[in-house]
Formats: structure tokens, C-alpha cells, sequence
């Protein structure tokens, strides 16, 4: 072990917190009321330029769930302005990328190209916030593009079938257990007053977030807002209609079987507070909880069920808190061998009520502060992955200074804490527990 | 997500090229042992990465052990010298540090993220791990599992499974025509001495390239680049003869119980030391590389709505040029949908680009260059790919402007040369409608 014990030395001399290189991050609000961020890097000359607005799935009316997400999709087609179809066209011409994503909390817009053409797109981002044209031609071609990317992602594929369920299982009421690209019945009947009715009510200043990041000043694209987004009036914003979640008195239980199931799997979640939502630092200790429970094969998941028992194939945990109204908290693996689902879950049972009975140690807890901070760090390298970041913690709620201060939350983190957010969080009557199965004859279970 | 294809095929293109004002800050540094690597030095994060990349990969696996240099890679990790895997991912884990292994059709890399302050005691766990590795009967039956269920789960895959047959039909006989991973039976049957025999072959000197980017002195790095390597086997390079590629266009249809068929298709491309590439390149990008805006998208997801995703690239493998392309379509478009692409492949291999076609082209290609160097990764990956690629140094203040020297003349030579709408292999993985007749086509052809 003499290689061991010259890396850990080593390792103790760094495990004081690694040199941290801050980004340069601004803000500014223009009159209408639309919030900016800008992030400084100047490596390349290059921006990465978007505008997210507070409204997704969750915020679709009932009847029309992924009329977000068309939504998007029909904001490509053109404006008054803008021909049919050269939006993207206009964007590539000028030697940029462009795409978009819709979250259950958000709508995003997104251009990346060389940062003289900053002002080029913004005219063009601001033009589409009011002014969009869909054609009723596009309705049927676009809704028939957005059924086959549903295809892609959901239904040629049990696991995302599958996981579709959990989620409408995880969530009695709120509209976070509808999923983001909406039911296949649903998404067939939208239509282009479904999509301008949405638009119309939440694409604006006042419910936008700009974000700039890239190898530009501050004082320049407050200049480039104020002259594009600054001259577009605000509108009256419709009061949040979101459904509340009622207490979860009763565990529930999934079991889905498939044919095309290769390999079986064990799901098992808890609702649990969100970023936003929660008091204190509950949502950093669930996330420091999920890095000691399977941040690496190191920690608890893996080692035991993949390693010291062999029952599983592969085994971990995950928190998933950047969310206005709740966040999840799961568990997940695939049984190998002749392990069975049952045998799984009692495995995963054991570990979960050993954590509630003796918490955290000191060391684990240690690791999981110290993987977060280099993950930050390494964050740092990818300009775009930086603007999500931003753009997405303010979408939902989170304040700059809640962001900067993110470091100072995590660290004051104790094992008192994570242990009292696990007990908080991980009770059985909270929780879903899913199995994706071989049809009974295959399975090694059935 | 609007665009998957776009991805897709962002990490299927030709080598990535620099903003030209970066030019000049790619050095070529040589240790006192004589290790080389492409260097750039950037100290605005605390970070270095490194990339290592040897010629060879899968096609080092022997006939029938198909797998082993996969599984090899996937075995480095898990314990080395006097570490087991736990020590061993301890270890990085107290560094904050990763490293990974991966093995490709034509390569074995690996990739290293250290923060600057570790790079030392990073790099030094990397050389005991490609020095030493245990290879132990534990690790090896529990990585060989985790391989034999991704393979499995690839044949639930309708995408895995089209790309799977193209390639074993359009190769027949060469190591192109097996996936890295190997398949369920030759993974099964690999010892411990094949895995040490394809570890043996994957490691040499003479075929390594080396990337660095980051918060490093030029010193300091020749340094380590020493300790690191200097004491790898020499080995030999690799006999780079081009291996047979079908000739013939043909139709397989594998039936799988799903709503949307997988269809992979292509024919024989160009290497990418061929004098034509930029302008197959430029070709493409309107053909069908361009995400949103290409010629595939226009017909058959914009104005039709019968897919999500469509494109088409150049695929150049060391040994054999493809030009590929796909489509994901429920089963009752699949044949409309390949009858527009067959129809705008043979419209660009007839009458090429417009001006504006070939301007539009030019401005996103030569404009989006320097979106390819907005992170220290993407640069890394830059290094490792051109040195592979054979590239000069100053490639990135070259590449634009052989971008810019494509005529309209030499993209019609050129989309005449390379675009064969007869010879397209397609294959279709799903519940296809009206396409029972190409089944029964495909018996004399296929293999």
C-alpha cells in the first residue's frame, strides 16, 4: 500500500479547498422589468447569448400538456420580419448555432456565435418575443416532428416509457408528473391557438431572463438590452396557476413489464424541497447526500451492491433540486446475476434505514464537499454549460447572491444536517418504488 | 431540445479547428526524453486536461476475440500497482481528479481533468495505472457483465442495432465490421491472457499524441511528460492499407415490435487526407450536416414533418472513407422518408450547390470556427484529433481559408464522385410499411 499512502499525503495536503477561481458574473434590470446576467470569459472571441422565460410544462393549461414545448418548436418558423423558415438559416449564415429546451420550469432560446454578432441576434431574440408568425401550414408538420422526437426519447424505449410512468406516479397533483414533451393523445390535438394563446400570455420582458456569457463588458450588452429588449412594453402576467402537492400518505408501487426489457431495473424516489423551496440548507445537504450515496465507486451505493455484494450490475443515487416548487430524491439499480428485484429493493431498504438510524461521517461528508467545489471549478471550463447554470437558477427563483453564496452554504453543511434532510426526506410513505421487468416467462423473478 | 441531430453529428465532423487569433499559442513542446506534445497554455482556470491518444483501438482485437481491447480499457481503472480499484478511485477521488479510458474503432484514449495544483500526483496515478495494471479475475468478471448488458441492451436498441448490421454488412471480413465492444459470445469467451495480450498491443510510443491545455508551465509539463510515459513500450506504427468496403447498394430490414424505425444508411466515403475533403466537407454541410438548415432537414422534417431528426457525414475511418447518414421515422413514413433522401442525394450528385448555397456554407463554416475553441476540453480534443489526423500545426490558420477556396465546381466533381444513390445500404430496424419486397431483396445480398 506504499503508493496509497504517498497519494493520501499528498491529498491531505490538498484537501484544504482548492484555489478558486471566481467568474466574473454581473447583473442589471432593464426597465421593463426583464432581468440580465452577464459572464465574463474572454478566452475566445465568442458569446453565448440566451433568453429563458418563467414558463414550461408545469404551467400548461389542462388538456394541453407539451403545448410548451410545441411552442418552441413553432418559434423557429419566423416573425413579421423574419422569412418563413430563416431564422436558423440567418443564425448559420452569420456563423453561429442556435437551438432551444423546454424544462417543466422553463423555455430557452439560445444562439452561440462570434461576439460582433451579438446585436444580430438579440434584434432577433427581441423580434420573436412579440412577434412571432406561425402559419397555420407549419401546425400540422411541426406537431407531426415534435410525435417523432417523442418516439426517439419515449416510446421506442421501455426505460423512458417506464420512466414516464414513475414520474406520474412520483407526483399526486402538481404538474411536475406530466412529462415535458406531453401525452401522445394530448400533443395530437394541439393546435395554433393553443400555442399563440400561451405565447401570448407569458413571452415577455417582465417573465424573461437574459443571460450573456462569453468575451463581452457588461456595459456593452447593457447597452445592446436596453436598445433591443428595453423598447418592448411589459405585459400583465397571468397569477401562477400551478397545482399544489397534497401530503403523500401511502408508499406506492410500479411494476412494468416489456419484452424489449434487456436488462431490469429497480427505481425508487421521494419527493423532496427544492433550491427554492427549502429552509435552511436542506436542498445542499441532499445534494452532498447524493455525492456520499454514489458520487464515485467509493462511495456507499456502489461499493456495497456493486462490489462487496455483488448484487448489483450498477447502483446510485441522485438529487434533483434546480426546481421552482420541489425537488426529487431517488435511488436506482439493475440487479445482476440471478439477484432478484426483491432482493434488490431489500439491499437498497437496508442501506436507506442504516442511514437514518447512524447518518453521515465526518471523512464522507469531507469527500463530498470537496468533489462539489472542484465540480464547480471544472464547470467553469464550458461557457455554455456556465449560462445554464445561471439561466436556469434564476428562472426558478434563486437570487444572485444565493448563487455566489452557494459555496459558503455548502461548506457550513454539518452531518447533523444531512442526517436530519435524509430523515426529512426519505420517509416510506413518500416514496414511489418502480420495477422495469422482462415479460413473466423470461423474468428471473417472475 | 430542438435539434438532436446537431449533436450528433457535431461529434461525427472532420477534426475541430481554432479561432485564428489563437494560432500562434499552440506550441509544440518536446521533453529531454524525446515525448512530444501539442500545448496550450491557459491560466484563467486552476485546471489542466490532458489528452493521450494511440493509433490502433478495436482493430488491434484479434479474430474471435473480438472485445478484448474494450474490455482492457474498461479494466485500467480498476486497480493498478499496489492499489485495488478502491484505492485506486480513491486516490483520484482525494486528487479531484478524473480519468478516463475509451477505446474507438481506430483508438484507445485517454482523458485526464486535474486542477492545477494536482497535475503531479494526477499524472503519477495515470502512469502506475497504464504501467501496472492488475487485470484481476475480480475486476475482469465484473467489468465483462457490465459489457454483456450494455451488448444486450444494444439489441433493444433500434439505433445500436442498424448501426450495428450497416457495419457488419458493409465490412464483411475486416475489424470495421464488429462493434468495440465485441459481441455477446466473443466477450464471453476472453481470458485474462487476451485481455493482457490486447493491453500489450494498445500502449505504444510510437503511435501516442499527446494534448495538453491548461494552467501549466511549458517545464513543468516536458517533465512530467517523462515520468509519465517515458517508460511505455516503443512499439511500432500501424499499416494504414485501406481495408475492402461494399460496393453495393442494398436493403436490410430487421423487425423489432416499435413505432419508429432506426434507419442507418451510406455508402463509401473518402479518407481524410484526401485532396477532396474540405470540399465533401462543404458539400455535406448542405446536404445534410447542417442541423436546422440543411437540405434533409428542409424536405423531409420541415416541409413534411416525417422525422425529428435527418443527416447525413463523412465518416473517415483510418482505413476506409464512409459517407453516412440517418433517419428516425414512425413505420409508416420510413418509405417516404428514404425516398426523399435517395432524391436529394442524387439532386446534389446531379447539380451541386447554388451560390448561395455554397456562400451560406462558407460563412457558417468559417464563422462557427471559433465556437470549436470555447473551453479548454474542446481544445484538448482538438490537439489529440489533428496530430491524429496528420494536420500541420497551423491547420487552424489554414482551415479557413481552404474553406473559403471551395468553387462551385469542385463541390459538383466532387458530390458526382461521392454521392451514389444506387449504392446506398440502408438498413432499417422496426415495423417499416411497404417495404416487405427489399426484405426478400436483401437475402442475395447480404454479408
Amino acid at each position: 500500500m506504499k503508493r496509497l499512502a504517498s497519494t493520501l499525503l499528498a491529498a491531505f495536503a490538498a484537501m484544504t479547498a482548492p484555489a478558486l477561481a471566481e467568474p466574473v458574473v454581473s447583473d442589471f434590470t432593464l426597465e421593463n422589468g426583464m432581468r440580465a446576467v452577464v459572464i465574463e470569459d474572454h478566452r475566445a472571441p465568442v458569446v453565448t447569448h440566451m433568453v429563458w422565460y418563467r414558463v414550461g410544462s408545469a404551467d400548461e393549461p389542462p388538456g394541453k400538456t407539451g403545448i410548451a414545448h410545441y411552442l418552441e418548436h413553432l418559434m423557429f418558423k419566423g416573425t413579421d420580419k423574419i422569412a418563413h423558415g430563416q431564422f436558423s438559416k440567418i443564425i448559420a449564415a452569420n456563423g453561429g448555432q442556435d437551438n432551444a429546451f423546454t424544462s417543466r420550469d422553463y423555455t430557452a432560446y439560445f444562439q452561440r456565435i462570434a461576439k460582433d454578432r451579438l446585436s444580430l441576434v438579440m434584434s432577433m431574440e427581441a423580434d420573436r418575443m412579440r412577434n412571432v408568425n406561425i402559419r397555420q401550414e407549419d401546425i400540422v408538420a411541426e406537431r407531426d416532428v415534435v410525435i417523432e422526437e417523442r418516439n426517439s426519447r419515449t416510446d421506442n424505449s421501455p426505460g423512458g416509457r417506464f420512466r414516464e410512468q414513475y414520474m406520474a406516479a412520483l407526483y399526486l397533483n402538481h404538474a411536475y408528473g406530466i412529462p415535458v414533451i406531453g401525452w401522445r393523445e394530448e400533443i395530437e390535438s394541439l393546435d395554433r391557438d393553443d400555442a399563440l394563446e400561451m405565447y401570448e400570455r407569458f413571452y415577455a420582458p417582465n417573465n424573461a431572463i437574459l443571460i450573456v456569457a462569453g468575451d463581452v463588458s457588461p456595459d456593452e450588452v447593457k447597452a445592446l438590452a436596453e436598445e433591443h429588449y428595453g423598447v418592448i412594453e411589459p405585459v400583465d402576467l397571468p397569477e401562477s396557476v400551478r397545482a399544489t402537492e397534497p401530503p403523500h400518505l401511502a408508499a406506492r408501487r410500479l411494476e412494468m413489464r416489456d419484452p424489449r426489457v434487456s436488462q431490469e431495473r429497480i427505481w425508487r424516489g421521494y419527493i423532496a424541497p427544492s433550491y427554492v423551496t427549502d429552509e435552511g440548507n436542506m436542498a445542499e445537504s441532499l445534494s452532498l447526500l447524493s455525492d456520499i450515496l454514489s458520487g464515485g465507486t467509493t462511495r456507499r451505493l456502489p461499493k456495497m451492491l456493486t462490489l462487496d455484494t455483488d448484487l448489483a450490475l450498477y447502483a446510485g443515487a441522485y438529487y434533483s433540486g434546480m426546481a421552482r416548487d420541489m425537488g426529487e430524491f431517488a435511488f436506482y439499480a439493475a440487479p445482476k446475476g440471478d439477484t432478484t428485484l426483491p432482493e434488490l429493493e431489500g439491499a437498497l431498504d437496508w442501506m436507506i434505514a442504516d442511514l437514518l438510524e447512524n447518518g453521515v461521517t465526518e471523512e464522507e461528508l469531507a469527500r463530498a464537499k470537496k468533489s462539489a467545489i472542484a465540480a464547480e471549478i471544472y464547470a467553469q471550463d464550458s461557457q455554455s454549460s456556465m449560462a445554464r447554470q445561471y439561466g436556469a437558477a434564476l428562472t426558478i427563483g434563486l437570487e444572485l447572491d444565493e448563487i455566489e453564496n452557494w459555496r459558503e452554504t455548502l461548506e457550513a453543511v454539518t452531518v447533523e444536517d444531512v442526517l436530519a434532510a435524509a430523515r426529512a426526506v426519505l420517509l416510506p410513505e413518500r416514496s414511489v418504488t418502480g420495477y422495469l421487468m422482462k415479460p413473466k416467462s423470461e423474468g428471473a423473478d417472475g | 431540445m430542438r435539434t438532436l441531430a446537431l449533436a450528433l453529428a457535431a461529434s461525427l465532423v472532420m477534426a475541430p479547428a481554432i479561432a485564428q487569433d489563437d494560432a500562434s499559442r499552440i506550441k509544440e513542446v518536446t521533453s529531454p526524453g524525446g515525448i512530444t506534445a501539442w500545448f496550450v497554455q491557459e491560466a484563467s482556470i486552476p485546471i489542466v486536461t490532458v489528452q493521450i491518444a494511440f493509433d490502433g483501438g478495436a482493430r488491434l482485437d484479434e479474430k474471435g476475440k473480438e472485445g478484448a481491447v474494450n474490455l482492457a480499457t474498461g479494466l485500467i481503472e480498476e486497480g493498478a500497482g499496489d492499489m485495488d480499484n478502491q484505492d485506486f478511485a480513491a486516490a483520484l477521488d482525494d486528487l479531484s481528479s478524473s480519468i478516463g479510458f475509451s477505446a474507438s474503432r481506430d483508438g484507445f484514449s485517454v482523458s485526464v481533468s486535474s486542477l492545477s495544483e494536482n497535475i503531479d500526483a494526477t499524472m503519477d496515478l495515470l502512469h502506475v495505472a497504464m504501467t501496472e495494471p492488475l487485470f484481476t479475475d475480480e475486476a475482469i468478471e465484473r467489468v465483462r457483465e457490465q459489457v454483456l448488458s450494455n451488448l444486450r441492451s444494444q439489441e433493444n436498441d433500434p439505433r445500436a442495432l442498424a448501426g450495428q448490421r450497416w457495419f457488419a454488412d458493409v465490412f464483411g471480413d475486416s475489424s470495421y465490421a464488429t462493434p468495440v465492444s465485441g459481441t455477446t459470445e466473443s466477450v464471453t469467451a476472453l481470458t485474462r491472457d487476451d485481455i493482457l495480450a490486447a493491453y500489450g498491443r494498445m500502449v505504444a510510443k510510437a503511435r501516442m499524441k499527446i494534448g495538453v491545455v491548461g494552467d501549466i508551465e511549458a517545464d513543468a509539463l516536458t517533465a512530467l511528460l517523462d515520468t509519465t510515459f517515458g517508460d511505455l513500450p516503443e512499439g511500432e506504427t500501424l499499416d494504414k492499407t485501406p481495408v475492402a468496403v461494399r460496393e453495393t447498394g442494398g436493403l436490410v430490414v430487421i423487425e423489432e415490435d416499435v413505432p419508429q424505425s432506426a434507419v442507418v444508411l451510406g455508402h463509401k466515403g473518402i479518407l481524410r487526407d484526401d485532396p477532396d475533403y474540405i470540399p465533401a466537407y462543404v458539400m455535406n454541410y448542405v446536404l445534410g450536416g447542417g442541423g436546422l438548415t440543411s437540405r434533409l432537414t428542409d424536405e423531409v422534417r420541415e416541409k413534411k414533418g416525417l422525422a425529428y431528426s435527418v443527416y447525413s457525414y463523412l465518416n473517415p475511418l483510418d482505413r476506409a472513407g464512409l459517407y453516412m447518414g440517418g433517419v428516425a421515422t414512425a413505420n409508416e413514413r420510413v418509405a417516404k422518408s428514404l425516398e426523399l433522401i435517395r432524391q436529394e442525394w442524387a439532386r446534389m450528385a446531379e447539380g451541386g450547390l447554388t451560390q448561395e448555397e455554397l456562400d451560406a456554407a462558407k460563412t457558417y463554416l468559417t464563422g462557427s470556427f471559433a465556437l470549436r475553441f470555447d473551453s479548454n476540453a474542446k481544445i484538448t480534443n482538438f490537439l489529440v484529433g489533428a496530430q491524429s489526423a496528420g494536420l500541420p500545426i497551423d491547420y487552424i490558420d489554414t482551415r479557413n481559408g481552404l474553406v473559403d477556396a471551395v468553387t462551385l465546381d469542385d463541390v459538383s466533381r466532387v458530390a458526382k464522385r461521392l454521392l451514389k444513390p444506387d449504392d446506398l445500404f440502408v438498413v432499417v430496424v422496426g415495423k417499416p410499411e411497404g417495404m416487405e419486397s427489399a426484405e426478400s431483396l436483401m437475402e442475395g445480398i447480404g454479408g
